[in-house]
């Protein structure tokens, strides 16, 4: 036991992994005698070897494609994508193969892979460095979609991703990898897929977030009587706290920094339209990013939803 | 002197003590075992029997029948848009009886040739191509790949499993179908790249048939061999007569073999002619020539196989007529089996997207009325 920050707790995950099963191998841009541009896989090199943290070369389609071929074949691969933005190369990877082998042979090949990539602003990165693109994966059955937002929750997850027989998304908000130390346990422990945590109890506004936002809703509900959800699993998502939750407050505001138009936020909102129209006392509200690709470093501040902009929800839904 | 020839005469100076060394070189080799009036070289035949002969001619009569009644069945719509192999049946036979069924295999759409030199189970192919993806549920002693649908993105999968082969010690080797289109796709550099780097047992198989649609082949590339591509990964690329059986069988059984024993990868490029249209949706009159595909049928590989067995005096007519009544009743067979295997039921698009389903899986199987059924 001691205090970790999810860098840390990440790299632990996947040391224990490798430790307990040799299918499980890492492939990416950088993870090798680097340790990744995050340091993220530092020290599995020398304690693994070349054979299982393969540097590859610069191609992201290659990389994803590679993982289903190992996948299928019998291994576990985790493949990282040193940015978000430069999945969009193996979209096609992902979509077409990843999501669907396990459909188009009725089960005879598999694809056990996890994906791990940073996302989300706020580390004043380069272009198509902080982009959270979490909806089109959530959109495409087959696909889980997993985004942690402290160091204890990202290892249990990871731990639990790692060993799901089917392709996991595994969103790192890169804003928290060094932000935040909390304790972690070296004793193995996991956490499943598919369940969200109340990280606050409250009686009178539901407000889901995931990943980094989290944090920023936590210090917006100051002042307010705030259940806050933290999804942890984004596909699929935790419908049954969310209801309970929205049945006992009657108000439901969504935060995140992916932008509105067909976000996930629109999903959970129609979602809890659907089932919970009765328990509703207040429009469902979501804060989300503007309709605007996502900005360079001087503009981050002003695209990521607020405090403000959250508090504004809150005081909104409690006009009702 | 004017600056510009003073300039000039330094530069050629300079050159007298540095002049351009070549650093790498390549050739690109052409593999024809049988020539076209059935005369085989030799030297060069593969240590193949009669048995393996007849098997190989065997397998290609099948794959043209399987083709010819898949081509009337959807004319009778019996099945959906069908993908012709006729004049390929060489490319791929040969290619896919130099693999053990322990190896694995990775084909395009257009290599029904491909599933049946494995002897995959012909009804499921035509259930398949009737729209039913349990036709892709390859039998456990296999190891085929569904057909992949978007061109040239199964590449780097095949890279992706001789990885895994060689990390496991496993002595097998995968070959990667695709065509001179999907060579054209930054899959193929990436599977092709991968491969060389992590020298993994991969056959590239390059089905260079001249027609992706309606682009000839030298809209793909201006390089004059699709096989020379292969130098610039670091591994050896032959270009090998598609429509010589053996020739092909040759050429894939040696990359299969220097894989095996960890010499890394090969790409085969099958020269060969995609007689019939792209698919039974396509026209293929409207962009090329008649002539040309008449020139391309007198090269057929059939022809070829006989020619070369009846000089060997293995080609009787008795043996003719008995192989191909054997496989007209084999494809009859599997007709009736395809047609008389039940309708899947819709909850399995659902129950095979994961392993476990989510909730909301669980409630639309409910919504639907689909929990209680199961194919």
């Amino acid at each position: 036991m001691g205090k970790k920050n999810m860098v840390q707790a990440i790299n632990a995950a996947l040391s224990e992994e490798m430790a307990r099963d040799k299918g499980v191998v890492i492939l990416g841009e950088d993870v090798g005698a680097d340790g990744g541009v995050f340091r993220i896989t530092e020290g599995l090199f020398d304690k693994f070897g070349s054979d299982r943290v393969m540097d590859t070369p610069l191609a992201e389609l290659g990389i994803v494609g590679a993982a289903i071929g190992m996948a299928a074949y019998g291994l576990k691969p985790v493949a990282e994508i040193q940015f978000m933005g430069f999945i969009y190369a193996a979209f096609e990877q992902v979509f077409s193969h990843a999501a669907r082998i396990r459909s188009r042979t009725r089960g005879r090949f598999t694809c056990p892979i996890v994906i791990r990539t940073p996302y989300g602003i706020g580390i004043k990165a380069p272009e198509l460095h902080s982009e959270s693109s979490e909806a089109f994966f959530c959109h495409m059955p087959g696909i889980k979609v997993v985004a942690p937002s402290s160091p204890y929750n990202a290892k249990g997850l990871l731990k639990s991703a790692i060993r799901d027989p089917d392709p996991v998304i595994f969103l790192e908000p890169s804003r928290l990898y060094r932000a935040i130390k909390t304790e972690v346990p070296d004793a193995e422990y996991t956490l499943p897929l598919g369940h969200a945590e109340v990280r606050q109890e409250g009686k009178d506004i539901t407000v889901v977030a995931w990943g980094a936002m989290v944090e920023t809703v936590a210090e917006a509900a100051v002042g307010f009587d705030c259940e806050i959800i933290d999804l942890l699993t984004l596909k699929p998502y935790d419908e049954e706290t969310i209801m309970n939750s929205v049945k006992k407050t009657g108000r439901l505001v969504i935060v995140h920094e992916a932008t509105r138009m067909g976000g996930l936020g629109a999903e959970i909102s129609a979602f809890v339209a659907e089932e919970c129209f009765g328990y509703l006392s207040a429009p469902i509200m979501r804060v989300a990013g503007p309709e605007a690709v996502v900005p360079m470093a001087r503009l981050e501040d002003d695209y990521k939803p607020s405090i403000e902009r959250i508090k504004k929800a809150f005081e909104t839904v409690m006009e009702f | 002197m004017s600056r510009l020839n003073l300039t000039a005469r330094v530069f050629a100076c300079k050159l007298k003590f540095m002049p351009l060394k070549t650093i790498e070189s390549f050739d690109v080799k052409f593999l024809r075992i049988i020539a076209e009036n059935g005369v085989a070289d030799s030297a060069l035949l593969p240590p193949l029997n009669d048995a393996d002969y007849k098997k190989i001619y065997e397998a290609m009569i099948l794959a043209r029948a399987f083709n010819r009644t898949a081509l009337a069945l959807q004319r009778e719509g019996r099945i959906g848009t069908y993908a012709s192999i006729l004049g390929q049946e060489a490319s791929q036979i040969g290619s896919a009886l130099a693999f053990d069924d322990a190896d694995w295999l990775i084909p395009s759409f257009r290599e029904s040739g491909v599933f049946i030199a494995k002897g995959y189970p012909l009804w499921m192919l035509y259930r398949y191509w009737m729209g039913d993806e349990r036709g892709m549920k390859c039998p456990e002693n296999l190891n085929i790949f569904p057909m992949c649908v978007p061109v040239g993105s199964q590449i780097t999968q095949g890279a992706g499993v001789g990885m895994a082969m060689k990390y496991k010690g496993d002595k097998k080797a995968v070959g990667v179908y695709f065509g001179d289109g999907g060579s054209s796709r930054g899959d193929f550099h990436e599977g092709m790249n991968f491969a060389g780097v992590f020298n993994a047992p991969v056959v590239f198989l390059c089905q260079n048939n001249q027609w992706a649609i309606s682009v000839p082949r030298s809209r793909q590339s201006a390089g004059k061999t699709i096989a020379q591509r292969a130098a610039a990964y670091g591994f050896e690329g032959i270009q090998v007569d598609g429509n010589d059986v053996i020739a092909v069988y040759k050429a894939t059984l040696d990359a299969v073999t220097k894989a095996k024993n960890g010499n890394g990868a090969t790409l085969i490029e099958c020269f060969t002619y995609r007689l019939d249209d792209h698919t039974t949706s396509d026209d293929a009159s409207r962009y090329r020539a008649k002539e040309e595909v008449e020139e391309w049928k007198k090269k057929e590989p059939l022809i070829r196989l006989k020619s070369f067995m009846e000089k060997k005096g293995i080609l009787t007519k008795d043996y003719e007529d008995g192989v191909a009544n054997r496989c007209e009743a084999a494809v009859h067979k599997a007709v009736g089996e395809a047609e008389a295997f039940p309708k899947p039921v819709p909850s399995d698009m659902v129950r095979h997207t994961s392993k476990d389903l989510s909730p909301r899986q669980v409630n639309e199987l409910k919504e639907h009325g689909w929990e209680s059924k199961q194919s």
